[in-house]
């Protein structure tokens, strides 16, 4: 799979890291804006009311 | 193939694992950080506000009012997700301010402290019930469990200081509502008295069981009177 990613970019290899880390920069942001807010509040390990 | 198809397995496996590590990060530290910085710029605006805006009370009495018909008893509550109130624990650190935001969904406690809606407003009889994390998101409760009975926990609004003082603390289950009733742990009572519960998760990383501090309204006074001696950090 990685593998794969790196034969698929163009470009000298520093080229094709500086892309590889721009998408996981990516990745990264979008796990923490919207992926993982959706997901912590199907956890709810830190749930501190009573009812509801 | 089969070689390749245990290879890509292994990258998403190994993938995985990273993106949980990297959601744990962001769970237990940069909740925290977000957070406390978004529930410190919120202490800091309703500072700001009810130093330049006349108290209600100031307002009501100005001579200039026109005359308007009294009154009605209008619900005080604010709409949910606002803040109107500061809460001071000397306890957790004389730096600790942490704002009450209307609300007790997932994200006003985000935002800080969450007032349970439909228990009674700071300083008044019954039951000012308030929720905060004790993990994650600023975490305002981190430290509940270190509170010791005739410890402080001061509220701030904008024309009053409440000082209540810490009388007793429970574990219970999440469906035990009773203590937020107006007279904590007895549903259907009618309050003569003040009371403030604060409620956390318990044990600390677990939703299995919420910790309870009550405490009792001590004294009130006027803001333009200045923060009470009660603020004084603890021994």
């Amino acid at each position: 799979m990685y593998a794969w990613w790196w034969r698929t970019l163009p470009g000298p290899w520093w080229v094709r890291l500086l892309l590889s880390l721009l998408v996981a920069a990516a990745v990264v942001l979008l796990c923490f804006t919207v992926v993982f807010p959706a997901v912590a509040d199907h956890l709810a390990v830190n749930d501190a009311t009573v009812g509801g | 193939m089969i070689r390749r198809a245990v290879g890509v397995t292994g990258e998403l496996l190994v993938t995985a694992g990273v993106l949980v590590l990297l959601f744990v990060v962001w769970q237990l530290h940069w909740t925290d950080l977000t957070s406390e910085r978004a529930q410190a710029a919120a202490v800091d605006a309703l500072q700001e506000r009810w130093d330049t805006a006349p108290a209600p009370t100031a307002r009501a009495a100005a001579p200039t009012a026109p005359a308007a018909p009294a009154v009605p008893d209008v619900d005080q509550t604010p709409p949910t997700g606002d803040a109107f109130a500061i809460t001071y624990v000397p306890r957790f650190g004389s730096d600790y301010a942490v704002p009450v935001v209307e609300g007790i969904g997932a994200e006003e406690l985000e935002d800080g402290i969450g007032h349970y809606p439909g228990t009674a407003m700071p300083g008044g009889v019954g039951n000012f019930a308030i929720a905060g994390h004790r993990v994650t998101y600023g975490k305002p409760f981190h430290r509940v469990a270190e509170l010791q009975e005739g410890d402080a926990v001061v509220v701030a609004t904008a024309d009053r200081w409440y000082t209540y003082r810490v009388r007793r603390h429970r574990i219970v289950t999440p469906q035990q509502v009773e203590i937020i009733a107006p007279v904590p742990d007895r549903p259907g009572e009618q309050p003569t008295e003040a009371w403030l519960t604060m409620t956390a998760c318990h044990p600390m990383y677990s939703a299995r069981e919420r910790y309870i501090v009550y405490a009792q309204l001590e004294s009130s006074q006027d803001r333009a009177d200045g923060p009470p001696a009660s603020l004084a950090a603890v021994g």
